[in-house]
């Protein structure tokens, strides 16, 4: 990268699989200068030595400029954050500096998010995302789908409509398709219902996406979840940008073998992100007086299932 | 009295290897090499008490003499195969169910005319081999007659006095549904959480304090079970969340004591079928036949119904 002064600098915050899908493609752009704000040094050192390398349903390497400290990353006037969500606060935190004069989106999962973003940098754009891929090894990362990515501005602390406007081009033309709109929030909230009903529910049983709409009993189950997460919506005055029962069959067709993030992370015993998903959509009820039980219940239950791996049942007996 | 064990898991070996020792005792097993062990070395009580019984075992049903009360201690899942093997034997015997839920009486009726004795029971231990079990909670069986067949409470309480007479907890009581009820409210909640969060029964069941705190669903599920008791009309004999409040603290005050696995989480840890049609499955059932709105028993009652749906895909493939 060449310090071109016409040039925009995007800084990536927390760069997994996601993160590394957007950091990639906004640095194949000569008008932009990516940063990438991680804690994982192999990880890192990787992406400076070599470019932050993409292979599966894409393959190409680009430019990324890498740090472990925040305070080595220029002002920037973009930020995408990708963290798991319970690592925002403390990465978001760290970042502020860099977004002083600048606006920061959330591609992360669930609801919630930029409300924790908007505690640190006066600039917001809420953002919902489809790609996913996982670290292949330090330095590269599989994309596994592609898709849409939409961001609008977060309506506690708005970013201008130009500066949506201006990530949502440069994501577009680096190949990751971005649709800026005044409200976000509809395709937020059809993805974290979808999000809801499902996911934990194969955390819980083990079974995938497929499996668990064939099967009458949770194919039901899904559907109560479904309902009181759109009630939620509703009260919040929030249009829905497709039916989310129709998502769940449709992917029960698309992605029968697939495996939801969240039993990827029960099968590793690695913290999810119900905080997000069910525990957002309880949150927002509370705030709205919609009652959800259906989704406090199952995030007690993935709560108390975490707490389970974290502690050997002798001690926590004795 | 002549007394007949029929399945001599934890709970069947324990009352075998009390009751042994103070009358007759035959043993039904599944496996020849069970009945072999216990008629060579007696049944061998570890744990709270130290003894070994005497007992006659045999795995095969014709080969039983006739008896007084039949014990049927196998898991609810293998009850009516298990009477299947019964009927036509000791037409004049009395049965007692001792399985965890409701429904068992029904599923033994419909293989004989026995008087049936319902009972519950409390306590556990662990089964070390075929002729030896560790006597762990010392806790009480509930029993009453079954109203259905009439039984004569005489005959009830006569099978309590022999299993206290034989060291262990038992208490006669003239309507055991109030019991049976609360104790089936309890696994309903207790059991169905532990089953999908994979944890034992600890002290985070009865956490009430923060909004995220697990005790807050098993109490909902427990309020559900309540809501079915009373459109029922069973009164219930202990409260089912001080139960629970209960069992955690003797769990957290009396180290090891407690060291012991809810018996549907044991059954998910092995990818056993579990009881969950005779417990969360019997009280949504019985929810939707009152009218009681039972969202979250059923929420728990799917998911596990998919848990046990997921192993079987695994031994497909």
């Amino acid at each position: 990268m060449e310090g071109g002064g016409a040039q925009m600098k995007v800084c990536v915050i927390g760069c997994g699989a996601v993160g590394s899908l957007f950091a990639a493609h906004l640095g194949k752009l000569d008008d932009v200068e990516v940063w990438a704000y991680d804690v994982v040094d192999a990880h890192v050192d990787a992406i400076n030595e070599n470019g932050l390398r993409i292979v599966g349903r894409e393959e190409f390497t680009a430019p990324v400029n890498a740090r472990t400290d925040p305070a080595d990353i220029p002002a920037c006037e973009l930020g995408i954050v990708a963290t798991k969500a319970m690592f925002t606060e403390a990465a978001i935190r760290a970042a502020a500096p860099i977004f002083a004069e600048g606006a920061v989106c959330s591609v992360q999962n669930g609801v919630g998010n930029e409300e924790v973003i908007a505690e640190y940098v006066p600039q917001v754009i809420r953002g919902t995302t489809f790609p996913a891929g996982h670290v292949v090894e330090p330095g590269v990362v599989g994309m596994d789908t592609g898709g849409d990515t939409t961001i609008g501005p977060f309506e506690d602390k708005p970013a201008p409509m130009e500066a949506v406007e201006k990530l949502a081009d440069a994501c577009t033309r680096g190949g990751m398709n971005t649709i800026a709109l005044d409200d976000a929030r509809g395709a937020q909230w059809t993805k974290v219902i979808f999000n809801a009903a499902s996911n934990p529910l194969g955390a819980l049983t083990g079974l995938t996406h497929g499996r668990l709409c064939e099967l009458a009993t949770t194919r039901e189950l899904i559907s109560a979840l479904v309902a009181e997460g759109v009630a939620v919506a509703t009260a919040l005055g929030i249009k829905l940008d497709g039916d989310p029962d129709a998502l769940i069959d449709h992917a029960a067709k698309v992605a029968y073998d697939h495996k939801a993030s969240m039993l990827q992370d029960a099968l590793a015993h690695r913290p999810t992100e119900i905080e997000t998903l069910n525990g957002g959509i309880v949150r927002f009820g509370q705030d709205t007086g919609v009652p959800t039980p259906l989704n406090e219940a199952i995030a007690a239950l993935i709560r108390g299932m975490e707490h389970a791996w974290t502690s050997q049942p002798q001690e926590v007996v004795g | 009295m002549r007394v007949c064990v029929i399945g001599a898991g934890t709970i069947g070996s324990l009352i075998a290897g009390h009751v042994g020792r103070t009358c007759d005792v035959q043993v039904l097993t599944r496996r020849q090499e069970h009945a072999d062990a216990l008629n060579a070395a007696g049944q061998q009580i570890s744990g709270k008490h130290e003894h070994v019984a005497p007992v006659r075992a045999t795995a095969d049903a014709a080969e039983l003499d006739e008896f007084d009360v039949g014990v049927i201690a196998v898991k609810a899942n293998d009850l009516d195969v298990t009477a299947a093997r019964l009927a036509g034997l000791s037409p004049n015997a009395a049965m007692m169910t001792i399985q965890n839920g409701i429904g068992a009486e029904e599923v033994v009726h419909r293989h004989g005319d026995w008087p049936i004795i319902s009972a519950v029971t409390f306590m556990s231990g662990i089964r070390h081999s075929d002729s030896h079990v560790q006597y762990e909670l010392d806790t009480a069986t509930w029993m009453g007659p079954w109203a259905q067949t009439g039984t004569d409470y005489a005959l009830v309480e006569e099978m309590a006095n022999l299993m206290i007479a034989s060291g262990l907890e038992a208490e006669p009581m003239p309507d055991l549904l109030p019991a049976q009820w609360s104790k089936l409210i309890f696994n309903s909640a207790v059991n169905g959480v532990a089953a999908l969060t994979g944890l034992p029964h600890v002290e985070l069941f009865a956490h009430e304090d923060e909004p995220a705190d697990l005790g807050h669903v098993v109490h909902a599920l427990i309020d559900e079970g309540k809501a079915v008791a009373a459109a029922a009309g069973i009164e219930l004999h202990d409260d089912p969340w001080e139960m629970n409040c209960l069992a955690v603290a003797r769990g957290e005050t009396n180290k090891g004591d407690y060291a012991h696995l809810p018996s549907m989480l044991e059954d998910v840890l092995a990818q056993r079928p579990t009881e969950i049609e005779f417990i969360g499955g019997a009280l949504v059932r019985e929810g939707e036949r009152l009218g009681v709105p039972t969202p979250l028993q059923a929420a728990v009652y799917r998911l596990i119904k998919a848990k046990e749906a997921s192993w079987k895909v695994a031994v497909h493939r």
